[in-house]
């Protein structure tokens, strides 16, 4: 039963690393605007040759 | 390149507005006006026509559109707008009002197909904002919003800069607070579940681990995630009140204060659960509260609302100057549609001014060399010269913002500080009083137990979620309704307001009558007459008959005279047209002399007259009759008394109408009703209102579209829902009631827990179960509530 105090201590440690990610992303203002990537991803692609049609 | 007039009766291709009758066409493409045209001019040659195929009729209108961005040159100017400036870029934030489709999303983040010098455009959509990077040797700023001006983007740009402003409010920190208090909450409840389930012998060594490892996490989610229940509870005793935050940081601190005992001397588990979670919650609460409008602006001032630069002459030379370095003395040049940045005397012969933001007049006002013009005033026909007599914050206008009212900073006591008051007082005395019974049976163990017990349980931590969870749920329904209220304690004063004091122009009446109609017949060479002759007179249903008629092409007029009252009349094209009222022109009696409206003659014919209809709000008299038997209502206006006599027949009380107000008068009387016990709710659209609306206990600014200026306010309110306000402040009053009613709940929940906690007998295993279980019947409860009285109101 000893291995669940290495379990416990894995766990906090990933915790932590999501919960530095997390604040990694907020402090780089990923979550400030929620609404235009979801609009902007349905843009087509740019066509490159359309100009010289 | 030309446009050529074509018959259709469609769309524009790009704004959607429908086309009058002679079109513009480019490309098979029929357009509603120049601008439209050339918006799509500008794209086509761009190679951006892609704008058109995700949405159709992406655009806006270009109708009104003249802008001068000459003061973008200087660099002063340039130096206050941007963010960043270095030798090379530039990056600056513009806002647009425009910015409602994908399809300007993707026009606005390729704009360096358009210009070479531009590097990076981002949008931020429900901001409504666009930051712009580019090269500053190969394009200017001025050539950045010309550019975006010509695509039909015009941005919104004002001394007091909304878009900075907003910058801060999107509120990370508490964001961040509300993730570490989840995950140690989490956490917690997985290290005490073997603790609820009961431990055997064998496993008791755990025990000691899992409690210190509960008490690790409990101490970040005090100390990082509640220290703003502290702060704000310590502010609150400072200024000798108590605040709900205060009971709050009570119940934290003893619950951290119990843990780290029991931990210590390993006499229990610990509360690290109940701590956490109640922690978690509570920010919850806080953040659902936190609703942002980040497209709206409720703290402008007349700074928004002036020009950033106007034109100053100086020896003839014309040159662009910010208003805050205009002085006495300065001579300015102002071009149509531009507003009056300060007092000044007026330097040629004859002008017209529009002053219905600021006085409240609807007309247009004449002024004649010589006279003084107050600043706010839009200048409506030829470019005219002005010389500037007060600096622009001692004007007759802006001076309202020297009054008190704008300095103070109001504070009304809303229901949760008042109960938390009460509810402190109580718990607490419950807690001595049981903590002095097991003292005086000499069990000091249980004394403690007993009272650490009662304020935890006694936790108003309900009433912090139920309000911000009903209130907010309150303005997803107003905000539905086009009603957008500035935080929720707005609702609560929403619903004891019990007078209503209207502005007149532009509040209950509309700023643009719509209801035009003609009846008889005209041909279209008919109605360009009329609109050639009509565009000669400055009165406004001249005005508003040149605006439905939507005409370009205009015919020389002649013999043109104006009788006052009465109507025009002159020769068009060769031809004599009279417009006016029913004895003014020929019509042989044919039709009902009563009727109001504008009559119509042409070569001595009688060709039938416009109904003009009554500019009043839809919806006005129902609410006028909804709200008149319990709420007192007043009207100021600004105006002269010209519709005292129509306002008689629906306005409900009659004796309480002041024309010809001042701003200072408006707020003066908002006053007065204040000191008599009065809670005031002021309902106003101009400048001239803003003073009353900071001084009421509610103000409501009422506006056409959102995105145009309103003065600084606690609500907005599009203009045509002003018929549902009667409803809105039912719904706010249902909503503080159903506040109250969870409340109860709350409480009796609280004195279930009382009942263990006096005792001594309060588990740590109770307390954690009673308080999630009280807060989702308060959430599902409220929720119900909400819906129902929404519903029942027809609110949707």
């Amino acid at each position: 039963m000893n291995i669940i105090y290495f379990l416990i201590g894995c766990s906090i440690v990933i915790a932590i690393i999501f919960l530095c990610a997390f604040f990694w992303a907020m402090n780089n203002g990923q979550n400030d605007d929620m609404h235009t990537p979801a609009m902007r991803i349905l843009f087509e692609d740019e066509k490159p040759d359309r100009k010289i049609e | 390149m030309l446009a050529a007039p074509v018959k259709t009766g469609s769309q524009c291709y790009h704004c959607g507005n429908e086309n009058p009758a002679t079109t513009y066409t480019f490309d098979d493409k029929a357009f509603c006006c120049a601008g439209c045209q050339s918006v799509y001019q500008v794209l086509a040659a761009g190679n951006l026509c892609d704008y058109y195929a995700y949405n159709d009729n992406p655009g806006q209108t270009q109708k009104t559109n003249d802008q001068q961005f000459a003061y973008l040159d200087e660099e002063q100017i340039i130096n206050d707008l941007v963010d960043y400036r270095d030798e090379n870029i530039i990056k600056i934030t513009f806002y647009i009002p425009a910015i409602h489709c994908s399809s300007c999303i993707w026009l606005l983040e390729h704009l360096y197909k358009l210009n070479n010098g531009i590097v990076h455009s981002r949008i931020d959509f429900l901001k409504k904002q666009v930051i712009v990077t580019f090269k500053q040797q190969e394009v200017s700023l001025r050539k950045v919003v010309e550019i975006l001006n010509s695509i039909g983007y015009e941005p919104l740009i004002s001394l007091q800069d909304i878009v900075k402003e907003k910058q801060g409010s999107v509120n990370r920190g508490l964001i961040k607070k509300i993730a570490v208090a989840g995950l140690c909450m989490g956490n917690v409840m997985l290290f005490s579940f073997p603790e609820y389930l009961g431990l055997s012998a064998l496993e008791q060594n755990y025990k000691v681990l899992f409690g210190w490892l509960n008490l690790a996490f409990a101490l970040p989610a005090t100390f990082y995630s509640g220290r703003d229940f502290f702060t704000s509870a310590y502010s609150g005793l400072k200024n000798k009140s108590i605040n709900l935050d205060a009971p709050l940081a009570l119940i934290i601190a003893v619950l951290l204060l119990r843990t780290v005992f029991e931990i210590c001397t390993q006499t229990g588990p610990g509360f690290s659960d109940t701590l956490t979670g109640l922690i978690f919650l509570l920010l919850i609460g806080r953040w659902v509260k936190q609703r942002s409008y980040y497209h709206l602006s409720f703290e402008r001032d007349y700074r928004s609302y002036f020009p950033v630069a106007v034109t100053v002459l100086n020896n003839g030379n014309e040159k662009a100057t910010a208003i805050s370095e205009l002085q006495i003395g300065h001579r300015i040049l102002l071009r149509n549609n531009e507003i009056i940045p300060a007092d000044s005397i007026l330097m040629q012969s004859e002008a017209f001014f529009d002053f219905s933001f600021v006085t409240g007049e609807s007309a247009p006002v004449k002024k004649v060399a010589g006279e003084i013009v107050y600043a706010g005033g839009r200048l409506s026909g030829q470019a005219t010269e002005l010389e500037i007599i007060k600096p622009v914050s001692q004007s007759y206008l802006t001076n309202l913002w020297n009054n008190e009212t704008f300095t103070q900073t109001q504070t009304s006591k809303n229901f949760n500080d008042t109960i938390a008051q009460y509810f402190s007082a109580v718990s607490l005395a419950i807690a001595i009083a049981a903590a002095t019974y097991w003292l005086t049976e000499h069990n000091t163990g249980k004394a403690w137990d007993s009272f650490t017990a009662v304020l935890i349980v006694a936790c108003p931590c309900v009433l912090s979620l139920s309000t911000p969870f009903t209130l907010s749920a309150v303005l997803g329904i107003f905000d539905r309704n086009k009603f957008y209220l500035k935080n929720t304690d707005v609702v609560e004063r929403l619903a004891t307001v019990d007078t209503i004091v209207f502005d007149k122009t532009g509040t209950i009446t509309q700023a643009e009558s719509t209801g035009i109609s003609f009846s008889g017949n005209l041909c279209e060479y008919e109605k360009r007459l009329i609109a050639s002759l009509a565009r000669n007179s400055a009165h406004p249903l001249s005005l508003e008959l040149v605006k439905w008629i939507n005409s370009d092409i205009f015919y020389p007029v002649s013999e043109y005279s104006e009788i006052p009252g009465n109507g025009i009349f002159g020769k068009v094209d060769d031809i004599t047209v009279r417009l006016g009222s029913s004895i003014f022109v020929n019509n042989s009696g044919k039709i009902n002399q009563d009727s109001s409206g504008v009559y119509v003659e042409i070569n001595g014919e009688y060709k039938g007259h416009f109904n003009i209809g009554q500019h009043w709000r839809d919806g006005l008299n129902t609410l006028f009759h909804s709200l008149k038997r319990k709420t007192g209502m007043h009207l100021l206006s600004g105006d002269t008394e010209t519709d005292r006599q129509s306002l008689y027949a629906i306005f409900p009380s009659p004796q309480q109408m002041y024309f010809k107000q001042s701003p200072q008068n408006k707020l003066d009387y908002i006053k007065q009703l204040q000191a008599k016990g009065k809670r005031v709710m002021m309902l106003g659209d101009g400048l001239n209102d803003a003073g009353a609306l900071k001084q009421s206990d509610l103000g409501i600014a009422i506006t056409d579209n959102i995105n145009n200026f309103s003065p600084a306010c606690d609500a907005i309110l599009q203009g045509e829902n002003l018929g549902r306000l009667a409803r809105f402040r039912m719904m706010a009053k249902r909503a503080m009631l159903t506040v109250k009613l969870s409340f109860v709940i709350s409480a009796s929940y609280n004195l279930l827990g009382i009942y263990f906690a006096v005792q001594g007998l309060l588990s740590p295993l109770i307390a954690a179960v009673l308080m999630p279980l009280s807060t989702i019947t308060i959430i599902a409860f409220t929720n119900a509530c909400t819906r129902f009285f929404s519903a029942k109101l027809k609110l949707r």
